[in-house]
């Protein structure tokens, strides 16, 4: 295995002084590795993913990202920011902003790049996920679908090398859905990392190279999505699987 | 069978409802309460009209006699104590034959917050225009430059002195607050007890005995004539206790934010002062925008304050004007009821101002 781009060894976190919210968790992901991280609420799996761009601080253990270890030092962590993209199950497009200017933010002040240049990359991405011509509406005025798009794209604007996307279709009606799915597999297929935490098994089995199952604040199982569905080792995993697939 | 959706077309609504008359039908005559309490309203004002307009209008002394004012009295106000002691109401202590200093200075300032309040003219040249007609206006009035009479800070009053305090109060407060809104809700322990520290010790105390502490107090600490100016150490007093009433109406609008667009802003690689500049000031001053006009209104009246050290505001300077002249001095409701109209008109744009900037920053939100 190549060079890991994140690592976790032996990570712990609390939230206040007695939820152990992530517990001893070893990690390590190859660049481009796509994994999908599932669990039942409150195992730990948007923690989990919420510490690779620091949203959340880890109390024991070590993180690492592309080389860098996440300490308080809070410039090396911006500079991690930039490398890593994050969607979430909320969207959180900017509402006071264009879509445009949504993607050209950071671009402009985290990047320094000049507008003009700024802008046309921005339209490339919109392009990419399908939505060009939305460019100069405000967040609120598109469907949730749209705008979890475009939050896609903006967090690509940056062109990490890492791509966390924290349950980004929970929030969205049924027929929207397929829209952000197709959007995700077809960035999959162009060899970005990803880490997923979805419950779309569907997407799964189509794009992922691992399956991460958490309960618990724990690692329970890990395996490629093949030998995960269908031969599952642990019992928990085994009544967690009936219990999403089932129905 | 297979059910088909047969497309039901839209048409309008059978009964009015928008319009003169049916507004006029639903809200003043929607059900026999309304309509009794409209017909009340008309036949007070119908009582009362015409006996404020014989007061105010057909029984009104309009020129500057006083013999003319006190046979009135009673029955028609008496306007020419306003012609009489106009000059002295709006410019206060002034000395008389420099007062077109103030006037200049003060119709420059006014001009400059006009155009300062139009979008059009939020370009880089305004800011240097501040720093031109600002030190011009200090000169104006001040003097001691250019051949220019000095006049000392004590004898500046009237209008000049309102627009000057609120002007520069809440100019110099709303930065302030804004830092101290944020500090109040740092990680940073110092950081934070000493902005809370600061707001509630200003809060729990009332302007005027800040106002007395700068004016009074203050210079005592001071080495003897080392005191900075009392208009100077009044302006600092105002501004500090207005921030601190700000601070808390802008950190009402950063509560507001939900905490997933501040975690949006950091997995972008924003710095703290670029999420606060570009993300979240700009949502929450938006949403708070009819509190912070709140406060620069109040701010505007609270300058007449400052009468009780001695600087001769438009409230001070009427009533000086009046009590110093015991012919003239009956008439105090016909000069309340004069600078009431003056503080109405400043009072009641700000207030229109800021409907303006609501319909400018909601557009974001309407779907």
């Amino acid at each position: 295995m190549a060079e890991p781009i994140i690592s976790f060894e032996k990570v712990n976190k609390w939230y206040g002084n007695n939820f152990h919210v992530l517990r001893d968790i070893d990690l390590a992901v190859a660049p481009g590795e796509r994994i999908v991280i599932c669990g039942p609420s409150g195992s730990g799996k948007s923690t989990l993913i919420r510490c690779i761009n620091r949203l959340e601080e880890h109390q024991e253990g070590t993180i690492r990202v592309g080389g860098v270890e996440l300490t308080d030092n809070i410039k090396a962590i911006e500079n991690v920011r930039k490398e890593v993209g994050m969607v979430f199950q909320q969207f959180n497009l900017f509402p006071h902003l264009t879509v445009l200017e949504n993607l050209t933010l950071a671009p402009m002040w985290v990047g320094k790049t000049p507008k003009r240049e700024a802008e046309e990359r921005a339209m490339q991405q919109l392009t990419r996920v399908k939505i060009a011509e939305q460019a100069q509406k405000y967040p609120l005025q598109l469907s949730g679908g749209q705008q979890q798009r475009v939050a896609i794209a903006r967090a690509l604007c940056l062109t990490p090398k890492v791509m966390l996307f924290d349950e980004p279709t929970s929030a969205l009606d049924p027929e929207m859905i397929k829209e952000v799915l197709d959007v995700m597999i077809e960035l999959a297929n162009q060899g970005i990392t990803m880490l997923c935490v979805t419950h779309e098994m569907g997407f799964a089995k189509a794009v992922a190279d691992r399956v991460i199952f958490m309960d618990q604040g724990q690692i329970v199982e890990q395996n490629t999505p093949h030998e995960f569905f269908d031969h599952p080792k642990s019992e928990r995993t085994k009544d967690f699987l009936s219990k999403i697939l089932g129905h | 069978m297979s059910a088909v959706l047969e497309p039901i077309k839209p048409r309008t609504a059978p009964v009015k409802t928008e319009g003169l008359v049916p507004w006029v039908r639903t809200n003043l005559f929607g059900d026999w309460r309304s309509t009794v309490v409209t017909l009340a309203i008309i036949a007070l004002a119908v009582y009362l009209l015409p006996r404020l307009l014989s007061w105010a209008v057909f029984n009104a002394v309009v020129a500057p006699n006083a013999d003319a004012c006190q046979a009135a009295r009673g029955t028609g106000a008496c306007w020419g104590v306003i012609v009489e002691k106009f000059r002295l109401i709006i410019f206060g202590r002034y000395p008389y034959e420099q007062q077109w200093r103030p006037e200049v200075a003060t119709i420059m300032l006014v001009a400059l917050l006009i155009i300062s309040c139009i979008r059009r003219f939020w370009k880089p040249w305004l800011a240097a225009l501040w720093i031109v007609v600002v030190p011009a206006f200090f000169v104006l009035m001040g003097g001691g430059w250019f051949g220019l009479e000095a006049v000392s800070t004590d004898q500046w009053g009237g209008l000049p002195l309102t627009i000057m305090l609120a002007t520069f109060g809440i100019v110099l407060a709303y930065p302030i607050s804004i830092v101290v809104a944020l500090g109040r809700r740092s990680n940073l322990p110092a950081i934070r007890s000493l902005c809370v520290i600061y707001i509630e010790l200003i809060r729990g105390v009332p302007l005027i005995s800040v106002l007395f502490m700068a004016s009074f107090m203050f210079p005592l600490f001071m080495p003897v004539g080392k005191s900075p100016d009392v208009l100077l150490r009044v302006l600092v007093g105002i501004t500090l206790f207005s921030a601190a009433y700000l601070a808390e109406v802008v950190r009402g609008g950063l509560q507001a934010i939900p905490k997933g667009q501040i975690e949006a802003a950091q997995s972008l690689g924003l710095s703290y002062w670029q999420t606060q500049r570009k993300i979240v000031l700009p949502q929450a001053l938006a949403m708070v925008v009819p509190g912070i006009m709140n406060s620069f209104i109040a701010i505007f009246k609270d300058t007449s304050l400052v009468t009780i050290v001695s600087l001769y505001e438009l409230t001070g300077a009427m009533s000086l004007a009046l009590n110093s002249d015991a012919e003239w001095r009956p008439f105090k409701i016909e000069g309340y009821l004069f600078i009431t109209l003056i503080y109405f008109i400043f009072c009641f744009a700000m207030s229109r101002y800021s409907l303006w900037i609501e319909g400018q920053v909601g557009r974001s939100k309407t779907r």
